[in-house]
């Protein structure tokens, strides 16, 4: 399951590095956006569908600021401005977060009761399982939309180049938004499927979950979805792998070596993704 | 002088390195995401040293640069051969596995963190930082990597010696991408620019004192606006020139 969030973050991220060439360091931020607005609503007494609903709006509106003052201002700027405001922009909401609702833990209601199914020996629970066919769904739609439609053809133009793609007509002013608003849904879906079934919830509860993301991200292939959600599944394996031998201790040594490895030995990931060369920073 | 003010100028010290550790690698065209694990072994080195081999802080920081410069020369060759994007995830996978090594280190406290015995004051502290800063930093770019981390093993040295207690949760991302800002809002293209920037970063939160959380907010809206009305830092090559009044500027003035 943890896996399914990280290959939902790792989408979010993948897709603006995709289509914009451009790592959206805001992202954690949004998934944590996404959680924290979902606990929120869930223990003012609303239904829960309700809050899942709210979190995802917010993760849109949130991602559209990012747009407005990042990429817009910075895409003639230097290579490293982007990233930077991007980075501001997560610190700008934990802090919020923080300055809202303290830095405690929070603990969710226990929203579904004992929907386990019991399978042999095997507890799944249903929740886990609604939320893992939605992750599957909602990535597979984004596959659709890229291969099928106009909006998709325009995507993988500004993909290859954005100035190229504005001469040729593509509304790069309207299709840009949309890119950061889609990244928004994802990690902000992803932040209210951690908070449903982890029923935890913190304001810095992005950047554990942000760094397993990239690593998904990368391990799969910067710029293919495909390849994240790979990624994100491989470093769930890895994780349950490296407890099994080493103990709770080493998880994060193994996670970050294998992206180590991968980044020193096969930089474009396992599944490939774009050149060493053309990423910027 | 107030133990207040010392406090503030001490940390103002230490990020002035940190932010020399990122500028360094920066004006050879590499980010560096990793600056935080750099000066975890720097600090955890010195301070292993001066507790355990009672070597005085003052010999013990500058190996704990030395081990960071180290370890940076070592993983230089591999990481290096990544560029842009990938090199900076690379660094940043580095500073993971560090911090996550120095949990795991039973030696030096693991998860419980480290007290450090030797006790340096503002004095050292800043004699170290401004060596720092008459150290022509443009001058080594060769081996820009190697030599910021050294810088950062040097803060991490002096945080350890000054504060008298480290963890590893203290080196984690956040302090990493700090040490990128600061360059990168002082600005990349003058030597003064990381100076300038760790100035504004360390003392504007100061000067802010609303309360913890919101001087955060304020200070990463500002970093934003500050972002996208001047992407280029605060200062810049040309207007250094044009204010020693030199003959570059004269020349610049006519071309432009």
């Amino acid at each position: 399951m943890l896996g399914a969030i990280y290959a939902m973050v790792g989408v979010a991220l993948t897709f603006g590095i995709g289509v914009l060439r451009f790592l959206n360091f805001s992202i954690p931020g949004l998934f944590m956006a996404g959680g924290m607005t979902t606990w929120a609503l869930v223990n003012a007494g609303l239904p829960w569908p309700v809050a899942a609903a709210a979190a995802l709006v917010v993760g849109a509106l949130a991602a559209l600021v990012v747009e407005r003052f990042t990429w817009r201002w910075m895409r003639h700027a230097g290579p490293y401005v982007p990233l930077v405001s991007s980075m501001a922009f997560l610190l700008l909401f934990e802090n919020l977060a923080v300055a809202h609702w303290g830095s405690d833990l929070r603990t969710m209601p226990r929203l579904f009761g004992s929907a386990d199914w019991r399978i042999g020996g095997l507890v799944i629970s249903l929740p886990q399982v609604v939320g893992l066919a939605c992750a599957i769904g909602l990535i597979w739609c984004l596959s659709l939309l890229l291969r099928r439609t106009r909006i998709g053809r325009a995507l993988r133009t500004i993909a290859e180049d954005s100035d190229t793609a504005l001469l040729l007509g593509v509304d790069i002013h309207r299709l840009v938004p949309l890119v950061f608003v889609i990244s928004g849904l994802f990690a902000a879906f992803a932040g209210l499927l951690f908070a449903l079934n982890y029923r935890q919830v913190h304001p810095f509860m992005g950047e554990a979950l942000g760094l397993k993301g990239i690593s998904a991200m990368v391990i799969g292939g910067m710029g293919n979805i495909w390849g994240a959600i790979a990624g994100g599944l491989i470093i769930g394996l890895v994780e349950v792998l490296s407890i099994d031998a080493f103990g709770a201790d080493f998880v994060d040594i193994s996670v970050y070596g294998l992206l180590l490895a991968i980044l020193i030995l096969r930089p474009t990931g396992l599944f490939g993704g774009m050149p060493a060369e053309g990423a910027r920073a | 002088m107030s133990g207040y003010l010392e406090g503030v100028l001490v940390v103002l010290a230490i990020n002035t390195v940190l932010a020399y550790a990122a500028f360094l690698p920066m004006a050879a065209g590499q980010l560096n995401l990793g600056v935080a694990g750099f000066a975890a072994i720097g600090g955890y080195v010195s301070a292993y040293a001066s507790n355990n081999a009672a070597l005085a802080p003052v010999l013990a920081i500058p190996l704990g640069g030395l081990a960071a410069g180290f370890v940076a020369l070592v993983v230089a060759v591999p990481v290096l051969r990544t560029r842009g994007i990938y090199l900076a995830l690379a660094t940043f996978a580095l500073s993971q596995i560090v911090q996550s090594a120095i949990l795991n280190l039973e030696v030096v406290g693991g998860a419980a963190g480290f007290p450090v015995t030797a006790y340096i004051r503002l004095p050292t502290v800043a004699a170290f930082a401004v060596g720092v800063f008459v150290l022509d930093v443009r001058a080594f770019q060769v081996a820009a990597f190697a030599l910021g981390s050294l810088l950062a093993g040097i803060a991490g040295g002096l945080y350890a010696h000054h504060f008298n207690y480290i963890e590893a949760q203290y080196f984690n991302v956040s302090l990493g991408i700090t040490a990128v800002l600061y360059v990168l809002l002082g600005g990349t293209q003058s030597v003064l620019g990381p100076l300038l920037g760790a100035a504004v970063f360390t003392l504007l939160p100061e000067a802010l004192r609303v309360s913890a959380q919101w001087r955060y907010v304020l200070f990463a809206a500002i970093i934003i606006v500050a972002m996208a009305l001047r992407p280029q830092g605060l200062v810049t090559g040309a207007q250094i020139r044009r204010l020693l009044g030199g003959a570059g500027a004269r020349e610049q003035e006519r071309a432009a």
